[in-house]
């Protein structure tokens, strides 16, 4: 560009005259801004959120205390105590998961022989107090009973790729 | 004049009956101006905007608002505790003040003095007193710093402001804002918008300037000097600063659309149809609407450039805008001489 051209080009601000139609038009755009508690951008089946153990059918827990979850764990979340059962079986007396070292990996879930401890879709949740962070085992069983059909149902989706 | 004490008191109840029909819409439109700043620009990035409180989230100004008095007032340590506090009042009361002479419609104004313009001059630039004190009562380098950026700022784009309005008051032959209107009649090519173009854009950027905006706003320059002048001010002395600034663009809007686009007229008068129609009479809603439209463009340009260097803002002042204006308002007396431009045709 020869000086005299550039000189009058910035004289009659021809280049930021260019700058705000860039912005006019982006005025009248459609907005990307999802409106959060009322709308929500879709899940995948995969999503990791608060964990949960699950049961059989019959009622009886899954975990068989085999601590392949504990051992995989990145951030060592995860505190697992066992003994045998009366009727023989080995179970967790204490299964605490810690959730401010958690990072939601999804290896407890990868490792786990008996699809017990699993991660949900549930991302919306929040502590009031710092010791409401240890999911303890009561807690964990409770989150699996009552999301149990959104987790079978997610498990069922993805299935094939397993 | 009025005589009796009784005259007197009712003209004084009166008087600050209109002063108050002024002010109050005027900070009204202040945060509402807020709101539209915040909508504006979401809208020039691909957001919202502000939508929680209220429908549309158009009680938002009143929380911010709340907000901001609710909060502490903070005094630094080792500040002028008087000029202080002063310098929030000072910044704003010009910014208020300057609205007296404004004419609204061809009867709705005032103080119909004919010495107007230089009125509104000696306003605009009382308002930079403000932002000197309130940097150097603060006792902070930061406050300090902007403070002398504005400063040097706004007295250098002052002159280009002050050459634009000269070539104004050339063609109109009057420094009475009423009768500057008056001398745009006959449409929207009689407006001395069109015979002083180069004046038309470079008031609105001197405005910009003058008001500290984007891309002109070094003085508060967050990426380097925090918030400049207003860093230590907190709460309610904030919202004073905030609520001048917004005033000042207003103000400025107002101006442009009084001196450059024939304030309250029509721009259909003087077309055959539609001229003849009510949209071809001079009313309020066209003054407002043509402020409204500058007000845009300040939230418009801050939206679309980044800030200028200090060095930059400088020399576009002294190098470019100046010598552009001194030969306009050479052309303006020109035209003026030769009658190109017909007064209040």
């Amino acid at each position: 560009m020869s000086p005299i051209t550039r000189y009058f080009k910035s004289l009659l601000l021809i280049e930021l005259g260019q700058g705000l139609m860039v912005t006019l038009r982006y005025f009248f755009r459609p907005k990307f801004t999802i409106n959060y508690p009322e709308e929500k951008t879709p899940k995948s089946n995969r999503f990791r959120g608060l964990h949960a153990l699950r049961r059989y059918p019959n009622g009886e827990e899954r975990c068989i205390a085999c601590k392949l979850c504990e051992a995989v764990c990145p951030a060592l979340a995860i505190t697992i105590d066992s003994t045998q059962r009366d009727d023989g079986t080995r179970r967790t007396t204490r299964y605490d998961i810690d959730l401010f070292k958690c990072i939601y990996c999804g290896f407890c879930e990868e490792s786990c022989p008996v699809d017990s401890i699993v991660e949900t879709d549930i991302l919306e949740y929040h502590f009031e107090e710092r010791s409401e962070s240890i999911m303890t085992k009561d807690k964990l069983l409770a989150i699996g009973d009552r999301f149990e059909e959104s987790i079978a149902e997610n498990r069922r989706q993805d299935a094939a790729y397993r | 004049m009025p005589e009796t004490w009784l005259d007197q008191m009712i003209f004084m109840i009166i008087l600050i009956g209109k002063i108050l029909l002024i002010v109050v819409p005027l900070i009204l439109a202040v945060a509402y101006y807020t709101y539209f700043e915040r909508k504006v620009i979401g809208y020039m990035q691909i957001r919202r905007g502000p939508n929680r409180i209220g429908p549309l989230g158009l009680a938002q100004p009143f929380a911010d608002v709340f907000k901001l008095l609710l909060k502490e007032i903070i005094l630094p340590e080792n500040a002028n505790k008087f000029l202080f506090l002063l310098a929030p009042v000072l910044s704003l009361a010009p910014a208020f003040a300057a609205w007296a002479v404004v004419p609204f419609d061809d009867w709705a104004v005032l103080a119909n003095i004919d010495a107007g313009l230089i009125y509104i001059l000696a306003m605009s630039s009382l308002g930079v007193y403000g932002l000197i004190i309130a940097g150097w009562a603060s006792n902070s380098k930061y406050a300090f710093l902007g403070a002398l950026r504005s400063t040097a700022q706004m007295v250098s784009y002052e002159i280009a402001m002050g050459f634009a309005l000269i070539g104004v008051l050339i063609l109109a032959g009057t420094l009475n804002l009423s009768e500057i209107v008056m001398a745009q009649q006959g449409g929207i090519f009689d407006w001395f918008w069109l015979p002083l173009l180069p004046l038309f854009v470079i008031y609105i950027i001197s405005g910009l300037a003058e008001t500290n905006r984007a891309p002109f706003d070094v003085a508060e320059g967050e990426s380097e000097i925090v918030a400049g002048f207003h860093v230590e001010y907190a709460g309610s002395g904030f919202a004073v600063f905030f609520l001048a600034e917004y005033a000042n663009m207003i103000l400025i809007s107002a101006l442009t659309a009084l001196l450059f686009t024939g304030g309250w007229l029509s721009p259909f008068e003087g077309i055959p149809v539609i001229g003849d129609t009510i949209l071809g009479e001079g009313s309020i809603f066209w003054f407002l609407g043509k402020t409204v439209i500058f007000m845009f463009v300040f939230l418009w340009v801050r939206a679309t450039f980044p800030r200028y260097r200090y060095d930059q803002i400088m020399r576009l002042g002294w190098k470019v805008f100046i010598p552009i204006t001194i030969f306009w308002v050479m052309v303006a007396a020109v035209i003026s001489v030769f009658g190109l431009v017909v007064r209040g045709s």
